[in-house]
């Protein structure tokens, strides 16, 4: 009855409201599908402005062990390797600290303690990466130089000595800066992203399969092994490949210690490049030859293509787990 | 016998504990060292006349003078160019985010929502990159400028936004959207005032962090903004930001840039243990 007195205006103002309405969801829509747009366009401009090289060397740019672009020499074999080299160093450190974070906060700490703990370690993630520079520089570099450097290269030399063989993880010059240093910075840098994740995963895990261990009888931490590590498997793999993403991408800190050379690193103390290092470093002097910047430009190509496919894995994966376990606030 | 093994089961239980507290310790050691050094070297530094004098790029010092400079103009452009580009990619971020949690419950709104997510993981020198090569595509007079850094920060801050956009509209209940409809409100009306304002801390917190975290992006401006001692001077200059500034400084020779270097870092962290303290404030309980 109330709608009936004001009818004649009713369903003018009623259509207006669908037209408003539907204008809104088609604004929305419009730019919810232009973030689609963006990803898209990114491959294509990142193609396109790489078409010199890529027509002239292909992919084979990729296994070329020369970088000298004064000459034409665009190899970018060297800092392919030094890319894979820091981020497994920053993994065979970050991967295991990590976990032991995520697990004491979230399986053996009380809360009280957990979650200011937990939000120290968040804060790690929030320092601008070219902080992490200065810092690796006036304080990490000197402190490997002196301090962790002389003790791998003697440990190094004795068990090559003792086994009659040469191993080159840690020979050569110390200098303290260098892929090891960079390694680790990236460590640092990663640890938030691995642990916060995996702490999520952990969290996911169903109380009633802890509480089924205990009560067989397993201490805590022979529940959390057992029962609550297995479980949470899928999180945890997802978020070390989440971290090794960040690992990939990371620029400025590594660019900072890593020394800057354009060769494949011979040891763990070698000066050497990452993929984005190097576009950090030599994009301004290099750009101006059409040729050069080409090659910079399918450099940053292969980063987002490796760096696409490990955030379209790890994603999917914490996707899938989401979905089987209804959520559990996994991001 | 049984005795012994459960005293062993028992030990290795507080082994296993207190390496992973260990693990814990260890991880705070470089923040601490870090946040000791920034204070140790910063600090001194810090007062009201770095803040706001101007730079003084060549680090030497002069008879009568010999100070590190200010970072005054590289604040300026800083707030500048993130404030450009939080006004493109907040709004969007917001928009997008909208869609996502009210009207992409399908298919679509949950391949979008993978894509960004996947987005957030984009290298900031790619983005960088990206943004170059298509503003040398049209304009190669502009393609170090000020408006292509704060092109390419938007990229970076854009999916940000939208994620946690959805994420706080999702915490908002259904039972509020669905008073809204009993009461005859158009569902645009809803969402604009009754959903978007009860979700609105989350969605401001996002917002200041990614403003935060992009305030302190380096890698994407050195091959978009590059690097001018006066600041900022237009959006068609180049223009000098306080993160690339902080890079600069710190690999150069001189040590009285150095020395601004660790200040405006120390200025940097500040800001962000202020900002993370307050929106952990702001979202303490909320929602749980």
């Amino acid at each position: 009855m109330l709608s009936r007195s004001r009818s004649s205006g009713r369903t003018i103002s009623s259509r207006i409201k669908r037209i408003l309405d539907l204008t809104f969801l088609g604004v929305t829509l419009a730019v919810a599908l232009g973030l689609l747009a963006l990803l898209t366009t990114f491959i294509l401009v990142l193609i396109n402005s790489s078409h010199l090289t890529l027509i002239r060397y292909g992919i084979s740019l990729l296994g070329n062990p020369k970088w000298a672009p004064s000459s034409n020499h665009f190899g970018l074999l060297p800092f392919i390797d030094g890319t894979l080299i820091t981020a497994a160093i920053a993994l065979l450190i970050a991967v295991p600290l990590s976990l032991g974070i995520a697990i004491f906060l979230s399986e053996l700490a009380p809360r009280w303690i957990s979650e200011p703990l937990g939000y120290l370690v968040e804060l790690l993630a929030a320092v601008p990466s070219v902080i992490f520079g200065l810092w690796g520089i006036f304080v990490l570099v000197p402190f490997m130089r002196t301090s962790i450097d002389p003790g791998l290269a003697r440990a190094n030399a004795s068990v090559n000595h003792a086994l009659h063989v040469t191993i080159p993880l840690f020979t050569g010059p110390i200098l303290g800066s260098g892929v090891l240093t960079a390694g680790v910075i990236l460590a640092i840098m990663i640890i938030p992203t691995i642990s916060s994740i995996s702490r999520e995963a952990l969290r996911a895990v169903p109380q009633p399969q802890r509480e089924a261990a205990l009560g067989l009888g397993a201490t805590r931490w022979e529940s959390t092994r057992m029962s609550v590590l297995s479980y949470a498997r899928v999180g945890i793999i997802a978020a070390i490949i989440l971290g090794l993403g960040r690992a990939v991408g990371e620029t400025m800190a590594v660019t900072m210690v890593i020394g800057n050379t354009d060769y494949i690193p011979t040891s763990l103390f070698s000066q050497g490049q990452t993929i984005a290092s190097l576009i950090a470093n030599e994009f301004l002097s290099t750009y101006a030859s059409p040729l050069a910047a080409s090659a910079f430009l399918e450099a940053a190509l292969v980063l987002l293509l490796i760096t696409l496919a490990i955030n379209i894995g790890a994603r999917l994966m914490v996707w899938r787990l989401v979905k089987t376990t209804g959520g559990g606030g996994i991001e | 016998m049984k005795f012994n093994r459960d005293r062993r089961r028992r030990i290795f239980n507080w082994v296993a504990s207190g390496l992973c507290f260990l693990c814990v310790v260890v991880a705070l050691i470089p923040l601490v060292s870090l946040l000791y050094n920034a204070f140790l070297n910063g600090l001194h530094i810090l007062s009201i006349s770095f803040l706001i004098s101007a730079e003084n790029p060549v680090g030497i010092c002069v008879p009568g003078n010999c100070s590190a400079g200010g970072i005054g103009p590289a604040i300026y452009a800083t707030v500048v160019v993130v404030g450009t580009a939080a006004l493109m990619s907040i709004p969007a971020g917001v928009l997008a985010g909208i869609y996502l949690s009210e009207y992409g419950r399908n298919r679509l709104g949950r391949v979008i929502s993978f894509f960004t997510d996947v987005m957030t993981g984009t290298p900031s020198i790619v983005v960088g990159l990206f943004a170059f090569a298509v503003f040398v595509y049209f304009s190669r007079a502009h393609a170090f400028s000020a408006l292509d850094g704060a092109v390419a920060l938007a990229i970076i801050m854009v999916p940000t936004v939208t994620r946690t956009t959805e994420e706080g509209l999702r915490l908002v209940p259904n039972a509020l959207r669905e008073g809204a409809y009993a009461l005859g409100i158009p569902r645009y009306r809803a969402v604009l005032q009754i959903v978007l304002t009860t979700g609105r801390s989350i969605i401001i917190t996002g917002a200041v962090l990614a403003v935060m975290r992009a305030a302190g992006e380096v890698a994407p401006l050195l091959v978009t903004t590059l690097f001018s001692p006066q600041g900022f001077t237009g959006f068609g200059n180049p223009a000098g930001l306080l993160g690339p500034v902080i890079f600069f400084y710190a690999t150069g020779a001189s040590p009285l840039l150095v020395r601004a270097a660790w200040g405006a870092s120390l200025l940097l962290i500040l800001a962000m243990l202020g900002i993370s303290l307050a929106a952990r404030i702001a979202l303490r309980n909320r929602y749980k």
